[in-house]
């Protein structure tokens, strides 16, 4: 859509080229140097970085752990977005707040909130649950705990705009067409909000994938115990081991994959 | 049989809906709810149907207690306002919804849903998305939708309100055909008086959430029981201290037992009808007539006559 | 002499409507809300707590001593100031590239827009190491920032990029091209168009942009792990402090830093609410 606003081919340009300088500057070049020291250290660089022992158990610890922090945000976010929308209760507008705060607060303060409470020597239920032989500090659950902290927001918030403009029109026609509560979600509630989940739960895989400070302050850290992919990466860059570029190229492709599904999902959603 | 509601109740907030209404939709008929907006029909149509709970009072439909029992298993069909069409299913299986959550067998579902959708003339749009439809074709599909699980009785939700004037007035005739057709007992909310008695077999006026009357639409056009009633149902004008319909007012040349002398003021041609405003004592009344009338009285601006009410006319006293 | 109809009540229906629209929890409703509460406590509200309580343990006086350190001062010091310097940076060049984005052509914008989301959906430990790459030790065109302010400053940009752009574009989206035609042809210059007509339209969005982004970059923490090379006084930030002060057992500390950071996340959240309240206003 051409402007009226800057007519001058001058004017525009430069403000076109300040912004794609901008870009390039802060997010391309970094990000293809990246992937330039990757290709240099050649093919059997990359196949070793992906193999090795330590490498295979960060996969899997990525996995467990960011697949249960998407799956639990995945039902609190619909279980609160439903509530939000359809229901009044006394605290509804705090709770509204509440959901956010997440988002604004810093892992590392994340994780050393976790400690406080679930540290086994200090924390407040800690010795409670060390006694009841359940470790969650340096441990999966903590770290689960974690993540499911900082991705706490983004499924509601997906949701909770989509169901609001639905309204309660065909959820009603369905109850007078005989539709029980649980047909009712199935045939009518998850094909309308089925784009902004698919939207919801890629920004939550993308971002429980990526976490680091919160994980890394619960986790321990332990190479081949809890240590997920991202944390390798950081021992890998700060102990100038091999392998912290070619891990590197796998998450970037990843986030890019998540951003093209992305944009595939948001026109997706908007036509309905 | 039919639809008895007793005693019905309702507040939202400290907002009384409906107080203690009692309402008796007879089997087989075509009953309209008419009111102005907030007047607490639609409150009472919902109620009727188990998508709203009232605070006292108790529904039987078709002889059951009907009081408490979820909307899902009231076997009522309901269309709404803005016809609550699923959107992200085709109109073949929107109308089939009802028979598949009863796990009907796909062939009685197919040849159920094709006869509903003849019905309605929706037969070459079965593919179709909603999104596709105009809304008078949607809120036929919704009907066709309601009607599919051959429900105990139809409820209807201002179904004509989001739609332009000449699908309404195409929509209504068909409803009201629809209905000799298929004659499920049927109730219809609008606050639409023409609507009301252009398609109604029976007519309930409700204001500020209390029947004002029940009665057929001639009835209540002739013998309406207090002035708003009379002035909802149709246009009202006074002469001499009463109210009276501007088409029931006679005008005279020469003084006649009960009439009073008035002086045209205004004269207004619309079409085949003439509006004449005039100045009679202390009130300013204004007399429908057709336009073969006007001229053989020879009205104008400024010529005298006499106003009596015609010897059919319904006059109401107003209260206070 | 119009027909004498009641007038329809609109407010009121309208009133009635929403309140039937929300209907009061069933047994299955609040169970479920009952869940979702237990949750977010534990999850979220009595950790939050914990910081805040540990955090001010020893009371007030403790409090203060812990900030008063001047190594968490400088950290605080440093994180505010180089959020507020980001912020801004990216308040303007977020306007730029949103209009660009927004208004005007080219081949490759498409591209351009996927590059922006690159920073919310890159790990931040991974940014780092991109960032320490390019301005960091070796680094093939120049600059070496590692263990420099300017290094912390570069991994606030980029983890801090797509808010604004974010927060602008749909604005600018919706503001027609034809109020600034009109401004035009009422014989206004472009710099005055801008300054008259789009920027008081988009100033709450850039504004709330800015704000998410300074919240960002309050709390950031693995971008900047690895180029700030953590010199104590120098480059640590608040959220490297907190973490240094955890590994050193020195909980007490630690929260206290936490919690002035949790303070100025409330203060963030608050004044993101009055800015769209703000621009429901003007809208």
């Amino acid at each position: 859509m051409p402007s009226q606003l800057v007519r001058s081919r001058k004017a525009r340009w430069s403000l076109r080229y300040l912004a794609i300088a901008y870009v390039a500057v802060l997010v391309v070049v970094p990000v293809g140097m990246v992937f330039g020291r990757a290709i240099n250290q050649g093919g059997q660089a990359f196949v070793d970085a992906m193999t090795s022992p330590d490498s295979l158990h960060a996969f899997q610890l990525t996995a467990i752990v960011a697949g249960s922090a998407v799956v639990i945000n995945t039902v609190f976010g619909i279980v609160v977005a439903l509530l939000l929308a359809r229901y009044r209760f006394p605290g509804k507008r705090l709770l509204n707040v509440i959901i956010d705060l997440p988002i604004s607060v810093s892992p590392i303060v994340v994780g050393l909130a976790l400690i406080l409470v679930f540290g086994f020597r200090t924390g407040w239920f800690g010795p409670t649950l060390r006694n009841a032989g359940f470790q969650v500090i340096f441990a999966t659950p903590g770290m689960i705990l974690a993540t499911s902290f900082v991705a706490l927001p983004l499924v509601v918030r997906e949701l909770l705009p989509v169901l609001q403009e639905t309204g309660l029109d065909q959820e009603q026609a369905a109850r007078s067409l005989g539709a029980t509560a649980l047909q009712r979600f199935r045939r009518i509630t998850v094909p309308t909000i089925k784009w902004a989940l698919a939207y919801g739960v890629v920004l939550s895989i993308a971002r429980c994938i990526g976490e680091f400070g919160a994980v890394r302050v619960v986790s321990g850290n332990v190479t081949g115990k809890t240590q997920t992919v991202t944390l390798l990466v950081d021992q890998h860059a700060e102990q100038f081991e091999g392998g912290a570029y070619q891990l590197s190229v796998v998450l970037i492709l990843f986030a890019a994959l998540c951003i093209v599904l992305i944009s595939f999902i948001r026109p997706a959603g908007a036509r309905r | 049989m039919g639809i008895a509601a007793q005693h019905i109740s309702k507040q939202f907030g400290g907002f009384v809906a409906l107080d203690d209404v009692d309402l008796d939709v007879p089997s087989g008929e075509l009953t309209a709810l008419l009111g102005p907006s907030g007047g607490g029909k639609s409150t009472l149509l919902r109620i009727i149907g188990g998508l709203e709970e009232a605070d006292t009072g108790s529904v039987v439909i078709d002889g059951t207690d009907s009081t408490g029992v979820p909307a899902q298993r009231r076997n009522v069909g309901f269309v709404f306002q803005h016809y609550a069409a699923f959107k992200h299913l085709s109109v073949f299986r929107n109308v089939a919804f009802g028979l598949e959550i009863r796990k009907r067998p796909k062939a009685e579902i197919r040849a159920r849903v094709t006869e509903l959708l003849e019905l309605v003339h929706l037969d070459q749009f079965a593919d179709r998305l909603p999104s596709q439809l105009s809304g008078g074709q949607r809120q036929r599909m919704a009907l066709a939708r309601a009607l599919a699980v051959e429900p105990k009785v139809l409820l209807l939700d201002e179904p004509f309100g989001a739609l332009d004037a000449q699908v309404r007035k195409e929509l209504r005739d068909w409803l009201r055909r629809l209905h000799d057709e298929v004659h499920v007992t049927t109730v219809f909310v609008t606050h639409d008086q023409e609507e009301a008695l252009e398609v109604s077999d029976s007519l309930v006026v409700i204001n500020h959430g209390r029947i004002e009357q029940v009665g057929s639409p001639n009835e209540l056009y002739d013998n309406p029981r207090n002035e708003f009633v009379m002035s909802f149902l149709g246009p009202v004008t006074q002469l001499n201290g009463a109210m009276v319909r501007p088409h029931d007012i006679e005008i005279l040349t020469a003084d006649a037992l009960g009439s009073v002398e008035a002086t045209v003021t205004r004269i207004q041609r619309i079409g085949f009808e003439v509006r004449a405003e005039l100045q009679g004592g202390a009130s300013q009344p204004w007399v429908q007539l057709t336009r073969g009338q006007a001229e053989a009285l020879d009205l104008d601006v400024g010529s005298v006559v006499w106003l009596r009410p015609a010897s059919h006319a319904s006059t109401l006293l107003p209260v206070g | 002499m119009s027909q004498t109809i009641a007038e329809p009540v609109p407010g009121r229906a309208a009133r009635r409507a929403r309140s039937s629209e929300e209907s009061r929890l069933g047994a299955v409703s609040g169970a479920g809300l009952g869940v979702a509460v237990l949750w977010l406590s534990l999850l979220v509200l009595l950790p939050l707590a914990a910081v805040v309580a540990k955090g001010t343990g020893s009371g007030w006086a403790g409090f203060a001593n812990a900030l008063t350190d001047r190594r968490a001062f400088d950290a605080i010091k440093l994180t505010v100031l180089a959020s507020l310097g980001v912020s801004l940076v990216n308040a303007v060049m977020g306007t730029v590239i949103a209009w660009v984005l927004v208004r005007d052509d080219f081949p490759g914008k498409r591209l351009l827009e996927i590059m922006i989301d690159i920073p919310f959906a890159l790990p931040t430990i991974v940014a780092g190491l991109v960032l320490l790459t390019l301005y960091g030790p070796g680094s093939p065109i120049g600059p070496n920032w590692y263990g420099t302010r300017q290094g912390i400053l570069v991994a606030l940009l980029f983890v801090t990029l797509p808010f604004v752009v974010r927060t602008v574009e749909p604005v600018l989206l919706a503001l027609e091209t034809d109020v600034e035609e009109a401004a035009a042809s009422l014989g206004a210059s472009p710099f005055a168009t801008f300054r008259r007509i789009v920027l008081p339209a988009i100033t709450p969005a850039v504004l709330s942009g800015a704000a998410l982004a300074f919240g960002r970059a309050m709390g950031e923490y693995g971008s900047v792990v690895l180029i700030s090379g953590q010199i104590e006084y120098k480059t640590e930030v608040a959220p490297l402090y907190i973490y240094k002060q955890i590994q050193d057992d020195a909980l007490a500390e630690a929260a206290a830093t936490a919690t002035v950071l949790l303070i100025i996340s409330l203060l963030v959240i608050a004044s993101l609410s009055a800015l769209q309240s703000w621009a429901a206003r003007r809208a």
